[in-house]
């Protein structure tokens, strides 16, 4: 009660908008996150790297509050999740945007009511633009004519865009894309990561994009973690991860392959 | 899975459905709002099966016509056929046929549509956008099988009473006339039960709480679906399997009730 009368805007600024602290998470005795500590500032993009089944998915999780830590917390705006009232993690969520990482579309609605049911269910908006809404999203992931078909009809791909045109559709301030790229052909890779970018850009849009793809990172990240052992392995600018020589990141690229390090930063 | 264990699911699931029934009950008033889902609902669930009940009803008539019939017969009490299908039907058998059918049709394609949803993240994504999936995909639900349980019941209890009519004239030799006028007649109102013959009315009252039983669980099992598709195989089984005993055990505890005044 006595955080939520100090006068917000003062801390807003230097408050980092997502906050890991010393995170514990166990499945059974898979101990996946073990002592996760991350921090994501306002307007910036940070990138997830690591091994499948390292644990990326389940931290994206634990920020929406699908899942609780065993121990340590996750602050969004200096609020921790797992403290909050159904209604402020509703509020909390209505300012976010989840891409998951299969679409997560539901499976009875078309492609269109997909896209416009949080519309739907979450204002009172009319009809008419509701839809121009949900249509400029999709048009904004290059699938513009797609409105009525159902999720079982399109691929896998599509399915990813379509996911992140729903998560697009409120305008979050905070996105959490769990490998967006994934699935899609470079062409359109490239006009998706331009997109997250452009959000990060002009409407100062926070976001965390689990992420393998190299080209993807250098474009839309301003920073990248490495989730290595359920702990961030490292966590710093783009540019300065590209040139690390950790010995662990070499062995994930591939010796030969991580160099593009001698490039336009250094 | 064994005997014990399927009794300890069913104990420590109880308060978990009883709280989804009551929290569905609390978004009743966004009743209008869902009325093309309910519609929706009342189709797919209902209406569908239709020919189903329609097809045992007839049948269970028939049985119950045949066998009491032939033991009438012994005594010379055949004339009573009649009244003894109607009752029957109207009291017992139409509602826990129909609803024995709908456990097993519409309760196990609850569980399977919200299983796969829960097991394919669909319900994640629901929570995370902060959509209520209670008032999205479980009160349509809930409120189709209100009321299509009763309405199959009526449509059951009739045709079972026609083929016991069918057996009694074609093979008791006990008139259609005959078997009609005892029918209608132990069907008469006796009381202010919303103008319907009691049996109807306790019939129809059973088939409602049927209804809202089997949809109530089926929804409760599919929600807490994990584990991909045997995830799902395993709430299927459960809905219809505990749909099915929650059913007869409603079904004694009213008759109780209303019979044992
Ligand atoms: N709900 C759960 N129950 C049990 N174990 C889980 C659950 N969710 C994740 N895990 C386990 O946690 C580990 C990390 O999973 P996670 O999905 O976060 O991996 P990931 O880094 O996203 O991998 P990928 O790159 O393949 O998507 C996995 O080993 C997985 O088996
Ligand atoms: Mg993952």
């Amino acid at each position: 009660m006595d955080e939520s009368t100090e006068p917000p805007s003062a801390a807003a600024s230097d408050v980092p908008v997502i906050r890991f602290d010393d995170l514990h998470k166990s499945f059974g005795k898979q101990h996946v996150l073990a002592g996760l500590n991350l921090d994501v500032e306002r307007g910036k993009t940070l990138a997830i790297m690591g091994a499948s089944g390292s644990g990326k998915s389940v931290t994206l999780r634990h920020i929406i509050g699908l899942m609780k830590p065993d121990s340590g917390r996750v602050l969004v705006e200096g609020v921790e999740v797992a403290k909050m009232t159904r209604e402020q993690l509703s509020e909390m969520r209505k300012g976010m945007g989840y891409v998951f990482q299969d679409g997560a579309l539901i499976n009875w609605l078309s492609i269109g009511e997909n896209v416009a049911l949080p519309l739907r269910e979450n204002t009172n908006l009319s009809d008419k633009e509701i839809r121009e809404r949900a249509q400029h999203k999709l048009e904004l992931v290059h699938v513009p004519d797609a409105w009525n078909k159902m999720p079982s009809e399109i691929s896998g791909g599509m399915r990813k865009r379509i996911g992140i045109a729903r998560a697009l559709i409120t305008d979050p301030d905070i996105i959490l894309y769990d490998e967006p790229n994934a699935g899609l052909d470079p062409e359109i890779a490239r006009s998706i990561n331009a997109t997250i970018r452009h959000l990060a850009d002009t409407l100062e849009v926070t976001s965390i994009v689990v992420e393998h793809r190299i080209e993807c990172i250098r474009v839309v990240a301003d920073e990248v973690l490495f989730l290595h052992e359920g702990k961030s392995l490292i966590q710093t600018a783009t540019a300065d991860f590209f040139a690390s020589q950790h010995p662990r990141l070499l062995r994930f690229f591939g010796q030969d392959s991580l160099p593009p390090s001698a490039n336009p930063h250094s | 899975m064994s005997f014990s264990s399927s009794a300890t699911h069913f104990v420590q699931t109880s308060g978990e459905r009883a709280s989804l029934l009551l929290a569905t009950l609390r978004r009743l008033p966004a009743v209008f709002e869902r009325r093309r889902l309910i519609a929706d609902a009342m189709c797919s669930l209902g209406l569908n099966m239709t020919p189903v009940v329609l097809f045992v009803g007839l049948f269970m008539g028939m049985i119950v016509s045949l066998q009491t019939g032939i033991e009438l017969s012994r005594i010379g009490q055949q004339d009573q056929i009649g009244l003894i299908v109607a009752v029957s039907m109207a009291r017992e058998m139409g509602p826990f046929i129909t609803a024995t059918i709908l456990a097993a049709t519409a309760g196990s394609s609850i569980a399977a549509e919200l299983g796969t949803m829960s097991v394919s993240d669909e319900l994640a994504a629901l929570e995370v956008m902060s959509i209520d999936k209670l008032r999205l995909l479980v009160l349509p639900r809930v409120v189709a099988l209100a009321i299509m349980c009763p309405m199959l019941t009526v449509l059951c209890d009739g045709i079972g009473i026609l083929g016991g009519g069918l057996v009694a004239s074609s093979q008791l030799n006990v008139g259609w006339d005959l078997y009609s006028e005892t029918a209608m007649d132990s069907l008469r109102p006796v009381g202010g039960w919303f103008g319907l013959p009691f049996d109807v009315f306790a019939g129809l009252l059973k088939s409602f709480v049927f209804g809202i039983i089997i949809s109530t669980l089926s929804c409760a099992e599919g929600l807490r679906a994990k584990g991909g598709a045997l995830g799902v195989g395993h709430a299927t089984r459960a809905a219809v399997r505990d749909s099915i005993i929650l059913v007869i055990i409603a079904n004694y505890m009213i008759s109780q009730m209303l019979y044992d005044l």
